[in-house]
Formats: structure tokens, C-alpha cells, sequence
């Protein structure tokens, strides 16, 4: 993808924006270190769709990105805390 | 002479040499599965067959031989790494390399050239003086030299780099080399394929029969094999050969990109690798320049490249080379790299019985292929992790015993 929809100011360029990694549960309090251990390290590696972290380097918007990591096609963005919207079109 | 050239086309006793057999169907069973016919798939199988007599082997590739990241990177060759488990592994392929060419009796351009890292900071100076002791310590050629060795070395380099971030100094690596990458999958494949093993392109894994908590065979996209032994070799596409049998890894993938340009006269003699400018580059035996920079910066399972790639990839190198302006770029490709987070990669034995990975190669693996060759290999015929990659395991993540190589084996970080 060349553009993503930053939530607050719209599209702009991929280069503005920095990847978070796929949003993943940390697990409750009181886990065993290797439950803490396969949070941290693990991944789930295989291609789909996933949801994934992004930062908005110059508004600081950090927010949801749904994308097909196979073809690179972002599917929707949103901020955490709100509902995901319907499918984009870049 | 026309006619002593057809006899001789047309005679059975001068047949066309091909570099290997292919086999017309996969057998009901193997003493062992090699998933991918890359450099380190096909060097295992090697080594398997000559040192170790297991011969019964089939090595499956989805694709063509070699077309996976053997065939991408940008073949530099060099044991210059921080950690002690890490320059004792490399340094250990470093040798194997210097007799490959004579093994296979195939030319590999295996070309000795030096390796310098350049400095462009006073802590990257630093770093390259604690990466030269170290190597010293563990008997590896590599000290820290001042910019005019590098500017010897390399008289067209502009040491200031375009004035933000001059070169200090560098940590220079004389047994550093290139070698033709495709090459070394012919040849180890042509050794392997001499010595009995069947190499099956166009054969893709679908599954892997796990029972008991053991290997039992391979379902692949030509029929069913049985197997007591699988050995993962596929950079790339590691998490779906892993999700096959249900391990959890911390593999992640990320596209690396790469470029050449046009064929010139010979001018760089030297490797070149610059964290700062977070590049590297080579001069081929065909006269190109091979050149390279960090990872593409989010997960991406593709091997498309892109036009900002080759655009920041060509300034920076215009930082060093001002001469550079008017050389074309010929052609440019990506691989999918296995990232790790401890830029190590993941070898050995795993909590199922008969299967082996060796995966996380990441942007590091094309010079570690003759290594990786012989201590899997060892693995798999003994099923016992061979001493060199005790450090790789896959367990180390959940017992919190990372190797510290992220300083030492890529750029751009």
C-alpha cells in the first residue's frame, strides 16, 4: 500500500506512519512465566488478515489497522475504543 | 566439422549432462523429508547422503530450486558477528566455504574481497572495536581501521558522505566474500542428487502427519509420503510449515528488497556495509553492483519490491558514490525474510518428534548455507543437536536466553 487513512487526518503517505505489530491480549496477571514468555516472543507468523498497531508519526495517532498481509490491501482503520468502520477504499 | 558435431549430438554414448534427475513420483517413504530446495535444504540432504549414508531422501520444493531467498540475497559472505556462539557458527562456514568449489567441481565466483563496516558515529566506532576484539579473541581476522584505509581501499568513496555523517572508521573483515548465490544450490543439489537423494520441484507441503506427538509422514500437493523425519529448510514460509505441526514460534516476516545495476569495469574490489546510511554493496563478477538496505518495515508475505525502495537505496548510495549519478539500476526483487527477535536463527530439534527447523535466517542466512548444511544434517541423522547451534534452539525464547546479534547481522534497526 502506498497510502493509509490515518482515523483523524485521513490518507497520507505509508511513509508517515510507523507499524506496531499485530494487537495481541496480554495475558491476566499472575501468568507463568512461559504463558508470559509466548506473549512476548511468539508470534502468529502466518499470512490472512490481521489487525495491527499503527502510529501516525506526525500526529501521533496511534490506531487499528484491518490488513491483508498477503497482498498489502488495508481493509478499514479506526481508532482503539471505537467499533470498526466498513471497508475502505484507498 | 559439421557432421562430427551432429554424430556427436545425436550419439547415446555423449548424452546431454543435466545438473540432476527428476524424478517421475515421490516413493511411499523416506528416511527423511526436506521441506525446501534452497542453499541450506539442499546442503542438508548433501551432507546427509555423503557423511552420514542416509541416501533415501527427498527434498520437496513448491517452487523451482533455489528461487527462494537463495536465489534474493545479496551474497556476502563473513563470520564478523558479536556473539561467541555466533563468530564460532559463522567462522565454521567461512571455512567450509573455501573448499566448496572444489567439492562440487563447480565454479562458484567465490570471490575473497574484504569486508569493511563503516562507522559513522563515535559509538559505532566503539561497537566495531568491541566486534574486532571479540573476533580476535575467538580467532577471526577483523580489526578497526581509520578512514584512510577505507579511502584506500576504495578511492571513489567520498568519506564525508554527503557532510551529515562522515566515515569515522570501520570494522575491516579480510576473510569477508561474495560468491554466486544460485551456484551453491546447484551445486550442493547436484551432490545430493549424485548420491541418491530425489529432489521434487513443483511439490508443494500441504500438511504434516503428526501423531503421538511424532512425525509420520508428508502430505504434499503429489500424493502422501511417509516419514520419520522432516527437516524445515524454507525461508519465508516457515509459520505456515510450523503451523502444520502446531508449534508456536517468534518468527515473523518481512519483505527485504534488493537491487543491481548495469555491468561496469571493475572499480570496487572491497564489501562495503554502512549502518548509518544502513546499505551495503558489492561488485559482481558480471560487473554489477549489488546492493542492499534494512527490511520493508511491517509484515508483508510477498516478494514485490518497490519504487521507494530503489529510490532511498539509490541516495544514500549517491552519499558515498557521487560518480554514481548517471549508473542505471537493472533490475530489482525482494525475498521474504524470517525475522527473529533476537536476530539469531532457529535451529535444531523441536518438541515434536522427527521434526527439525532450521528457519529464522532473516537477512543473514546465504552465508551461514554450508554450516547449516553440516550441523542440521548432524542433527537430523543423530537426532541430536550438533554443539554449534546449541545456542539456536527454538527453546530459548521461553527461558529468556535470547543471543544478542541484533548489533552484528543486519542494518537498518
Amino acid at each position: 500500500m502506498k497510502l493509509l487513512t490515518c482515523p483523524v487526518n485521513g490518507p497520507r503517505p505509508v511513509s508517515e506512519f510507523v507499524y506496531g505489530g499485530e494487537v495481541r491480549v496480554e495475558p491476566p496477571e499472575g501468568c507463568t512465566d512461559r504463558e508470559w514468555a509466548d506473549h512476548v516472543f511468539n508470534r502468529s507468523g502466518i499470512p490472512g488478515v490481521k489487525i495491527e498497531w499503527w502510529y501516525h508519526m506526525a500526529s501521533g495517532t496511534w490506531f487499528h489497522a484491518k490488513r491483508d498481509v498477503t497482498h498489502d490491501r488495508v481493509i478499514a482503520t479506526w481508532l482503539p475504543g471505537e467499533a470498526p468502520p466498513a471497508e475502505d477504499t484507498p | 566439422m559439421a557432421y562430427q558435431l551432429l554424430r556427436f549430438a545425436a550419439s547415446s554414448s555423449h548424452p546431454e549432462p543435466r545438473m540432476f534427475r527428476q524424478p517421475e513420483r515421490l516413493r511411499e517413504t523416506y528416511d527423511a523429508v526436506i521441506i525446501g530446495a534452497g542453499g541450506h535444504g539442499l546442503a542438508s540432504a548433501y551432507y546427509l547422503a555423503r557423511d552420514h549414508g542416509m541416501r533415501n531422501i527427498a527434498v520437496l520444493e513448491r517452487g523451482y530450486l533455489g528461487g527462494g531467498n537463495t536465489g534474493r540475497n545479496t551474497t556476502i559472505i563473513r563470520s564478523n558477528y558479536l556473539t561467541p556462539e555466533g563468530v564460532a557458527f559463522y567462522d565454521e562456514s567461512v571455512r567450509l566455504w573455501q573448499d566448496l568449489a572444489t567439492d562440487f567441481d563447480l565454479n562458484l565466483f567465490y570471490s575473497n574481497r574484504g569486508h569493511f563496516t563503516l562507522a559513522h558515529t563515535d559509538s559505532a566506532v566503539r561497537t566495531m572495536r568491541w566486534r574486532a576484539e571479540v573476533n580476535k579473541h575467538l580467532g577471526v581476522d577483523s580489526e578497526l581501521v581509520g578512514p584512510e584505509a577505507v579511502k584506500q581501499a576504495c578511492p571513489q568513496i567520498d568519506l564525508s558522505c554527503g557532510g551529515e555523517a562522515p566515515i569515522l572508521g570501520a570494522l575491516y573483515h579480510a576473510p569477508g566474500a561474495i560468491a554466486r548465490h544460485d551456484a551453491v544450490a546447484w551445486g550442493y543439489g547436484r551432490g545430493a542428487d549424485q548420491r541418491g537423494v530425489e529432489i521434487h520441484q513443483q511439490t508443494e507441503v500441504l500438511g504434516i502427519d503428526v501423531d503421538g506427538g511424532r512425525v509420520k509422514g508428508v502430505k504434499t500437493s503429489r500424493g502422501y509420503v511417509s516419514t520419520p523425519r522432516v527437516l524445515s529448510a524454507v525461508a519465508g514460509f516457515t509459520p505456515r510449515v510450523t503451523h502444520m505441526v502446531g508449534l508456536r514460534t517468534p518468527i515473523f516476516i518481512h519483505p527485504l528488497q534488493a537491487m543491481v545495476t548495469e555491468p561496469m569495469k571493475p572499480w570496487l574490489d572491497a564489501i562495503l556495509v554502512s549502518g548509518s546510511l544502513h546499505i551495503y554493496v558489492s561488485q559482481s563478477a558480471r560487473g554489477e553492483l549489488v546492493m542492499g538496505a534494512s527490511l520493508d518495515p511491517y509484515e508483508l508475505h510477498s516478494t514485490r519490491s518497490t519504487l521507494d525502495f530503489v529510490e532511498g537505496l539509490a541516495a544514500h548510495m549517491l552519499d558515498m558514490f557521487p560518480f554514481l549519478s548517471h549508473a542505471r539500476v537493472n533490475r530489482q526483487w525482494a525475498g521474504m525474510a524470517d525475522m527473529t527477535p533476537d536476530f539469531a536463527p532457529i535451529m535444531g530439534k523441536t518438541p515434536v518428534e522427527g521434526f527439525y527447523l532450521d528457519a529464522g535466517w532473516g537477512t543473514w542466512g546465504f552465508k551461514a548455507t554450508p554450516v547449516c548444511g553440516k550441523t542440521m544434517s548432524y542433527t537430523v541423522a543423530n537426532d541430536r543437536n550438533h554443539p554449534l547451534i546449541e545456542a539456536f534452539g527454538l527453546s530459548r525464547f521461553e527461558n529468556y536466553q535470547l543471543t544478542g546479534e541484533k548489533g552484528a547481522a543486519s542494518v537498518g534497526h
